[in-house]
């Protein structure tokens, strides 16, 4: 199913009989296994508006996203949240859509200074479960006008509608960036070093860690970073100072899990307070960790028949890690069968759990959106 | 003010209904003698006044849960309040409602610098959030003007921004958690330390959802470090366009100020005459104010001024030392109350696209004459938050209608051109019947459906936000 547009996807939703598996570009498998009928969001496309001079942005769900940041290119601006591209660590084929980029809330490295894409979603248009078109939010940075359900949506993983029309706060590309690099630090020293980096207030854009190497990032105009980039290096003691596409490059990477790409195992994104991410990596050996977000992401790669985990991919050991200290434990990637025996998204307490349940029941009240899914 | 009538079944059950309260509280957080219980008879929005049936203080989230379930079981409507300086009414009681005081609630909990987070109960005010964090170099970014007085607890309802909200976000980028007490007593603990949710981002949807969900006890804040340091530059025009554009074209060249504030003819003059700021005379005047180290500072002011240049402005001012600073704040902080010294006003809230922004000026100049009365403009233009105050006198019958209905006619010009009723007061009982102004039937049916499930029987707040005609059959049930 394709439709052409609201009236037709809201015709097609109110005459659906079975389950649906709302598609944008197909790049990101993630969740528990639904089965259903395809729906796909491709001829939802188009840019709608532009102003560059008030960094808004309105565009409709299939657009790819490639399509969006070149139209932002072209103004040199772009998304500020910075959305992972997920088909290097899938290994998936097609165009990743901005639909699908809001559906998961994903945002990369920037996040820890920039927020994630919620934070820079100024409205939404979709149609529910019922057939129901809603529009919410609008096209203004400011707007408390009725509940947010922007944020609701965003994350929602077409769960509780297809998402048609997005308007985004957009941000002026920065004209330079830096990244100061130190070699060798373990993770404990390395987190601590990001954590110094994030409490300075040299405005940090990326703060990672990886076997071997810790980095933090810089953006803005030409003097601004390089004076920042001396200062942090003067803080952290040390460090190479890398800039422009080699300094991009790094963050790509990161951003993406490159590390991760093309390698057998469960694929976990864990979100904790910073100072507990090496905690979480230890609780798990023989993991393969990346940190991000000043130590609050956790990218754990772990045999999806681990020892101890008896064939869960981990899931029972990271999750009482992550359940000690707070946070949630997402499944990014795993086989059809691990996602089918633990919950990809981690379990809610009983409160929250019945909230979702009544919320998906108001606007998905006969199930067939991207039904379990997110269960 | 249209409010539903007080049902007579509860103000006859008053005294029961204080007694249970008393039983769950400490003496002295039950207020019920009418005497007492004016004072919260409104809030910021005072041309409308309500005494409740009582007020309750809590000092804990466990208090709170108690008050709750005698609500609940009880069927009575719950108000909450945070330091009631809501412009929008968003603590206005009914006759037959308990109003949830969190004013007692106003400790620290916990403080994280390494995580960069604070947590603390919601009734601490804005102001005393930073304060708790400035010894060690943070600060809490959201700074509504009323920030020495409001509450978490009401930032939190009303998704509060204020004038440095351009870099640093409004109140939901801001908030990683939340303690929330639904109406049936249920205990809620929504994030903390970490970002994002791991499910529905239930913590994004109550953030700005006016106490009608649930009451919110605690809160995770973000923390930033304290910039290095932070200077203003004043800029005068002769036309609004000229400013409206210059400000444009700042965005455009990839500056980030922390503030860009607008403020046109009426509105400077009338905060001359009060606080000698020695603004210049022109039509139109901005404060842009840049942050970093001094030498970030220069690059980005001397950019600012660049960019002005082009657009010919009659003054242009840099503070050259703190003084310098806060005399060109001066004005600008001071414009409500030097309005207030003329005459008294209304305070509208509208959102804008920024290109919009002469267009409107000049609609609302139109409007303003044929309404016969002033409307001074001082706004956030770096996001198209304007703030008409409309002038009027209380004492001459019919004006404030008069005011209220040029209000009316210039939120719904805000919507027409592409932006909204509110951006950062909230809707309250004020915009509550413009709102299908802004959304179809649908929209506001899917927003009353989230209520729906938070709280079912509609008891929290449920006069508010919603035209009452749109959710009476919900309230009745």
């Amino acid at each position: 199913m394709i439709p052409q547009d609201d009236t037709e996807l809201a015709e097609l939703l109110r005459a659906a009989r079975g389950p649906l598996r709302v598609r944008g570009g197909g790049t990101r498998d993630i969740g528990r296994p639904v089965a259903g009928e395809v729906l796909s969001t491709a001829e939802l496309r188009g840019v709608t508006l532009y102003e560059p001079g008030a960094l808004t942005l309105v565009v409709r769900a299939g657009t790819p996203l490639a399509e969006v940041a070149a139209v932002l290119a072209g103004e040199r601006q772009r998304l500020a949240f910075e959305p992972m591209d997920h088909r290097v660590l899938l290994g998936t084929t097609g165009e990743p859509t901005i639909g699908g980029v809001v559906a998961g809330n994903f945002a990369g490295p920037r996040r820890v200074q920039g927020g994630a894409a919620r934070d820079h979603l100024l409205g939404v248009r979709f149609v529910d479960g019922t057939g129901m078109v809603v529009s919410n939010g609008g096209r203004v940075m400011k707007n408390v006008t009725g509940y947010d359900i922007v944020k609701l949506m965003a994350g929602s993983w077409g769960t509780l509608g297809v998402l048609t029309e997005l308007s985004f706060k957009v941000q002026a590309m920065p004209e330079a960036e830096a990244t100061v690099v130190l070699p060798g630090l373990n993770d404990v020293a390395g987190v601590a070093k990001l954590t110094l980096a994030l409490g300075s207030p040299y405005d940090v854009t990326g703060a990672a860690h990886l076997p071997g190497r810790t980095m933090v990032r810089v953006e803005g105009m030409a003097g601004s970073v390089s004076y920042r980039a001396g200062q942090l290096r003067a803080l952290l003691g040390g460090g190479e100072v890398l800039t422009g596409a080699e300094s991009a490059a790094l963050w790509r990477a990161v951003r993406d899990v490159t590390a991760f790409a093309g390698r057998d195992g469960a694929v976990w994104r864990v979100s904790v307070k910073p100072s507990d991410g090496p905690g979480i990596a230890a609780a798990a050996p023989g993991a393969e960790v990346i940190y991000d977000w000043g130590g609050g992401l956790v990218w754990l790669l772990l045999p999806e028949n681990s020892e101890g985990g008896a064939g869960d991919g981990g899931a029972s050991v990271v999750r009482a890690a992550v359940d000690q200290v707070g946070g949630h434990a997402t499944l990014i990637r795993g086989s059809a069968t691990l996602r089918r025996r633990v919950p990809v998204f981690h379990p809610a307490p009983a409160a929250q759990a019945a909230i979702a349940r009544g919320l998906r029941a108001k606007f998905d009240p006969r199930h067939i959106l991207n039904p379990g899914l997110m269960d | 003010m249209e409010m539903p009538r007080p049902d007579p079944k509860i103000l006859a059950r008053k005294g029961s209904i204080v007694a249970q309260l008393q039983g769950v509280l400490p003496k002295g957080a039950v207020i019920h003698d009418p005497a007492e219980t004016r004072a919260y008879e409104c809030d910021a929005l005072t041309a409308y006044r309500c005494a409740p049936l009582c007020v309750v203080l809590p000092s804990t989230t466990e208090e709170v849960a108690a008050i709750m379930r005698i609500c609940h079981a009880e069927r009575v409507p719950v108000v909450p309040r945070g330091s009631g300086t809501s412009l929008a009414g968003g603590a206005f009681p009914t006759e037959d409602c308990v109003i949830l005081g969190v004013a007692r609630m106003t400790r620290v909990i916990e403080t994280d610098y390494d995580n960069r987070f604070i947590r603390v109960q919601t009734g601490r005010t804005n102001l005393s959030v930073t304060g708790a964090v400035e010894a060690e170099g943070f600060f809490y970014a959201p700074d509504p003007s009323s920030q020495l007085a409001c509450a978490i607890a009401g930032n939190i309802g009303m998704n509060s921004g204020g004038a440095h909200c351009l870099k640093y976000g409004v109140t939901t980028n801001n908030l990683l958690g939340v303690t929330i007490v639904q109406m049936d007593g249920t205990v809620l603990r929504i994030g903390g330390g970490h970002l994002d949710a791991p499910g529905l981002d239930l913590l994004g949807v109550i953030c700005g959802s006016e106490g009608q969900l649930g009451v919110v006890t605690e809160a995770s804040l973000r923390i930033l470090p304290k910039p290095d340091g932070a200077r203003p530059i004043l800029m005068g025009f002769d036309a609004n366009e000229v400013a409206g554009a210059c400000v444009s074209d700042i965005i455009k060249a990839g500056i980030l100020p922390v503030a860009i504030e607008f403020m046109d003819r009426p509105c400077i003059v009338a905060c001359e005459a009060f606080a000698h700021a020695g603004y210049p005379d022109c039509e139109a005047l901005l404060i842009v104010e840049v942050e970093g180290s001094p030498a970030e500072i220069n690059e980005q002011l001397s950019r600012i001024k660049e960019i002005a240049a082009r657009h010919n402005p009659v003054a242009l001012r840099e503070a050259k030392d703190a003084g310098e600073a806060a005399r060109i704040w001066l004005g600008r902080k001071s414009a409500f109350g030097a309005m207030g010294q003329i005459n008294d006003y209304l305070c509208l809230d509208g959102t804008i696209p920024v290109s919009r922004l002469s267009y409107v000026l000049g609609r609302i100049g139109e409007m303003s004459r044929a309404a016969g009365l002033d409307v001074a403009n001082v706004f956030h233009a770096g996001d198209g938050n304007m703030h008409p105050l409309i002038l009027y006198n209380a004492n001459q019958p019919g004006q404030l209608e008069t005011a209220e209905k040029l209000g009316a006619d210039i939120l719904r010009l805000c919507v027409e051109v592409g932006g909204c009723l509110t951006g950062e007061h909230g809707v309250g009982i004020e915009k509550r019947d413009l709102m299908d102004v802004q959304f179809s039937a649908a929209d506001l049916e899917a927003q009353m459906r989230v209520k729906d499930v938070f709280d079912p029987d509609w008891l929290l707040n449920p006069a508010k936000v919603f035209p009452l005609k749109a959710s009476a059959t919900r309230r009745a049930v």
